[in-house]
């Protein structure tokens, strides 16, 4: 092994632990807690779109998904669902905000 | 230093005239001016289809493709509508239970008054769609509403339409602050993009009339609400115009509103005044 590739290890090996030890809690499975707290937050975003009159369908499919794996106790599932759930109804909430504006480029004058 | 100072209010000058001047514009293209706004979607469409009759953008799809057309042409000779007509036209002439009909809802006794629907209610403040005043007729008569999207109502909006067939789109906007918020919000919803597709109506009907979606060809925003209601080869069955903001907010993966909701009648409001001068060709037939 030359000195060269001996150094670049010492320097990717604390780098490659560091990115182990902050992947690890992920790797927990998710317990009933984890799934109320996502699917809450999911659904907080959810009723922020519906304010809006702008929800999607795959908002409400994925929230509904959530919590048939909840109840199934299937909480990796649900938690997943859930943060899919989050993501969906905060793009629909940017949608609807930028859309106030940039409708009217749309318009034929 | 005197030269900085003048060369500065020179600036400052030059900017203010450059503002006054754009300042008007800027307040012009923010006035809701229905009229200045239905000619130049009209013309939009006129000037992208040169070749289409101005009287032919009614007829949706079949405007944009010959093939279509011919083959629609040979339908209408046995038109699948032909039983909601028939349905309606009894239904229209049924007595309620309390021995009034529709026709006492109506001016003209309900016939031939299809293009004068939706119109702005100056008392309510609303815009009323025409399933809406067929439906507040009933309840008045103390019968049930029906279901807005289909059957019943799409029957009755048939018969109403086709006593229309010819008449043109004639849509009126008082001179009333609230109707003109209402063509205004109308024409918001029209160009607002929605759904986890991102698209607007316009999106489809006005950047792409005659381009294909999958196996369907789109058709031009211009007189779309003219030929309702239809019936639809996709529904294989006859639907409203409800029904028709419905699928279309579902198709862009939008939860769609209810049907009647304030957003549709006035997207409905601005769709159908945009369209004033085209033959009403309701009840139409879709792939």
């Amino acid at each position: 092994m030359s000195t060269t590739t001996s150094a670049a290890m010492k320097r990717t090996l604390p780098l490659a632990m560091l990115l182990a030890l902050s992947l690890a809690p992920s790797a927990r499975a998710a317990n009933e807690a984890d799934y109320r707290a996502a699917y809450a937050a999911a659904e907080a975003a959810s009723r922020e779109a519906a304010g809006m009159r702008n929800q999607w369908t795959t908002t409400a499919s994925t929230l509904a998904a959530a919590k048939k794996a909840g109840d199934g106790g299937d909480f990796d599932g649900a938690v997943a669902a859930a943060k899919e759930a989050e993501a969906l109804a905060k793009a629909s909430v940017f949608q609807a905000t930028s859309e106030k504006e940039a409708w009217k480029a749309m318009q034929i004058r | 230093m005197r030269a900085r100072t003048s060369l500065l209010l020179g600036s400052l000058s030059a900017a203010l005239v450059a503002f006054a001047l754009t300042a008007p514009s800027l307040v012009a293209a923010d006035k809701v001016d229905p009229v200045a706004d239905a000619k130049a979607f009209q013309n939009f469409f006129f000037q992208k289809f040169p070749n289409v009759k101005h009287e032919d953008f009614v007829n949706g799809p079949y405007s944009m493709n010959e093939d279509m057309k011919r083959q629609w042409q040979e339908k209408e000779e046995f038109p699948p509508y032909e039983f909601a007509l028939d349905a309606g036209k009894e239904m229209f002439s049924t007595p309620f239970k309390n021995g009034k009909t529709y026709a006492d809802c109506f001016p003209n006794g309900g016939i031939g008054i299809r293009q004068n629907y939706p119109y702005f209610d100056t008392g309510e403040g609303k815009v009323v769609t025409l399933e809406l005043a067929l439906n507040r007729c009933r309840e008045a008569n103390g019968e049930q509403p029906y279901s807005y999207v289909k059957d019943e109502m799409a029957s009755l909006t048939a018969y109403m339409a086709f006593t229309s067939r010819g008449k043109p789109m004639d849509i009126k906007i008082p001179d009333d602050p609230r109707a003109l918020e209402a063509f205004e919000n109308g024409k918001r919803y029209f160009y607002t993009r929605r759904g986890q597709l991102n698209f607007s109506c316009a999106s489809c009907h006005v950047q792409s009339p005659g381009e294909r979606i999958r196996a369907e060809v789109l058709a031009p925003a211009l007189g779309i609400l003219n030929a309702m209601p239809i019936y639809r080869s996709e529904w294989s069955g006859m639907g409203t115009i409800s029904r028709r903001f419905i699928t279309c907010n579902s198709q862009t993966r939008a939860i769609p509103l209810e049907p009647q909701a304030d957003e549709y009648r006035d997207v409905e409001y601005f769709l159908s005044y945009v369209a004033n001068g085209l033959p009403i060709s309701g009840p139409g037939a879709r792939p």
